[in-house]
């Protein structure tokens, strides 16, 4: 113990060794600091209360008259239901050219309702009813020839926010600040008058015989 | 200023200095801190920028007293403050005018910077700090706007909050991440009560504190852009300047008296500035099912959402909205005039910048209209001119016909 104050020489540093432990030491501790960061940053995913909310949910379509639109929720979402009348399926083939993605190959929809009228059944349209560029609720604007939209309109859906245009199966007009056709969610028909939005079709999927 | 430091002897005073060094805080900061003695007008924003926050600290602890945060009672706690606490109208407009006071007042400020160059070596950091401090208040705002749970509120929330869908592959799970749900809900509400609280006022008080002590290492720049520091005087002192106490304080406080009157005048007689300050649609409670026909951000927000909103691709829209943001952090870079200030840079120069003050606001004033043609239109001839100030900058300041800088500030005496 005495000999520290009697000697002042600094022993020889082992600069490797000390970079090494250096480096070790900042690591570990980095480590760990991404490991604890992990329940702080998991905090925030969807509770599972939120979770439980978001299971399907059944509609009764029976209410809804021809070339109408009703709107349910599912996952705090509202989920446009349109009994489409046979003039409105047909009109949606007018249009192919002035849409962006007229086979719907860049949006999202399941495998069932990848086709022209993007449904099941093609009086029933079901999308989910928030805009696919920031999230607003498109309004319905299906007279055809609709002056408050633009010339020549076939009927579909017009977003007040930032002005996308959509056509009567979700698919969306070049011009509009949207990029992809409104998302059609997995759905399921339990009735002809019950849908079960939220569970898919996959399992007893009759389109492909229609 | 040679006694301050002074820690010797009897008396309070001594030892206080002792153990705290108060008398060498004012002597570095304030009376021996020497400032330009050519400031105009355009100088009284940062210190304004500095009352403003401090009183929205203020206002927001009272605030926050009689706010409910949460889904349910958000919107009648509001009410409820608006309407039945005493004198909670006041207090409810004092904070909601002061968001709105915060950027006037920080826009003015950072207009100040691009006219005289004060971003400049050797302030690029400083200028960098002053973006960050930008930054985090448009974050506070926003989380802010959305606390009274109006329908602009929700929908502004879901707007905003959608614009990370863009982003390639991690989008989607991204949103649910910020939002904590399917859908903007009763958990968004919360966190962002916590962040608007809690998290950005210390993340801005810090950031005002890196901003104050990096502007008192290089100093301030001033209407001429030049450097006081390489004209000193026999006393070592800059010849251009004087202490910042008590000549500046002094100066501050008028600017205070004039800022306050106008203050005063738009909370008790225009609280809502005409829809400006506070939006119509948020005197409605949240509505998930219904969009208000035309929405609209707070008007500090709308020339960047004139850029979003215009361009008719989702993910390109708000990668031009992103960088319409983030471009004035490499201003310092941008620019390679020689001198700072526009009083001595050339036409090409003058107008270059005075384009982009005019599109800055045309854009402001186009964010606020509905989506109409006419002005997406407008807003897409806009769009380019914004980004051409950015691009053309490198190129007109090196080569305008630049005029030689006076060795001293223009200062004609009162």
């Amino acid at each position: 113990m005495s000999d520290h104050a009697a000697d002042d020489t600094v022993p020889e540093v082992d600069e490797s060794r000390r970079k090494f432990l250096i480096a070790a030491t900042a690591g570990t501790g980095a480590i760990g600091a991404v490991l604890t960061a992990v329940p702080f940053v998991a905090s925030w995913k969807p509770s599972e209360s939120a979770r439980a909310a978001g299971q399907p949910t059944e509609v009764d379509l029976s209410k809804i008259e021809a070339g109408q639109m009703a709107t349910f929720f599912w996952r705090k979402q509202p989920i446009y239901v349109v009994k489409r009348t046979p003039e409105m399926v047909a009109s949606l083939k007018s249009h192919d050219g002035e849409l962006k993605d007229p086979k719907s190959d860049s949006s999202e929809q399941p495998e069932y309702a990848k086709n022209e009228d993007r449904s099941l059944k093609p009086e029933v349209l079901v999308l989910v009813g928030t805009c696919t560029h920031l999230g607003c609720l498109p309004k319905t604007r299906f007279t055809p020839g609709d002056a408050t939209v633009t010339a020549n309109w076939p009927g579909g859906f017009f977003c007040p926010c930032h002005g996308s245009k959509f056509d009567l199966a979700g698919r969306v007009f070049q011009g509009s600040p949207a990029s992809v056709n409104l998302r059609v969610p997995p759905y399921s028909f339990k009735s002809d008058t019950s849908l079960i939005i939220g569970l898919d079709a996959a399992a007893t999927a009759e389109k492909g015989a229609a | 200023m040679g006694a301050a430091t002074d820690t010797k002897g009897g008396g309070f005073r001594a030892w206080l200095n002792k153990r705290l060094p108060v008398d060498q805080f004012m002597a570095d900061q304030l009376t021996g801190y020497y400032a330009p003695k050519n400031f105009n007008i355009w100088y009284f924003f940062g210190s304004l920028a500095l009352l403003v926050f401090v009183m929205q600290i203020v206002t927001g602890i009272f605030v926050t007293m009689h706010y409910k945060v949460g889904e349910a009672t958000a919107f009648n706690s509001v009410e409820y403050l608006v309407r039945e606490v005493p004198y909670g109208w006041l207090l409810r407009t004092l904070h909601s005018t002061g968001a709105s006071a915060f950027f006037i007042v920080v826009y003015l400020h950072m207009a100040r910077a691009l006219m005289y160059g004060s971003y400049k070596a050797p302030r690029e950091l400083l200028w960098v700090i002053g973006m960050l401090i930008y930054f985090a208040l448009m974050a506070e705002a926003f989380m802010g706007y959305v606390l009274p749970w109006g329908n602009m509120s929700f929908w502004g929330a879901q707007v905003i909050i959608n614009i990370f869908n863009t982003i390639p592959v991690v989008g989607p799970d991204l949103v649910e991440w910020i939002r904590g749900d399917y859908a903007v809900a009763d958990s968004t509400l919360n966190r962002f009560f916590s962040l608007h609280v809690i998290a950005l006022p210390f993340v801005i008080a810090l950031l005002i504190l890196l901003h104050l002590v990096a502007l008192r290492q290089v100093g301030s720049n001033n209407p001429d852009g030049i450097e006081i520091k390489e004209n000193l005087g026999p006393d070592g002192k800059p010849k251009d300047g004087i202490p910042f106490h008590p000549y500046y304080t002094l100066k501050d406080i008028v600017g205070v008296g004039l800022f306050l009157t106008l203050f005063a005048i738009v909370v008790f007689f225009v609280p809502t500035f005409g829809g400006l300050f506070l939006e119509k649609p948020n005197f409605e409670p949240a509505n998930p099912m219904s969009t208000p026909e035309h929405i609209a951000p707070t008007w500090y927000f709308t020339p960047y959402y004139a850029i979003l909103r215009a361009i008719p691709d989702q993910r390109l829209g708000a990668l031009a909205f992103a960088l319409s943001v983030l471009a004035f952090v490499f201003l310092p870079w941008l620019d390679r005039a020689k001198n700072k200030s526009i009083r001595y840079r050339g036409l090409a120069s003058k107008l270059l910048l005075g384009m982009f003050f005019v599109v800055f606001l045309v854009l402001m004033w186009l964010g606020l209209q509905p989506a109409e043609p006419l002005y997406v239109l407008m807003a897409r001839i806009c769009i380019p001119l914004y980004f051409a100030f950015f691009i053309l900058l490198p190129f007109v300041s090196k080569a305008d016909a630049n005029g030689p800088v006076p060795d001293r500030v223009t200062y004609h005496a009162h």
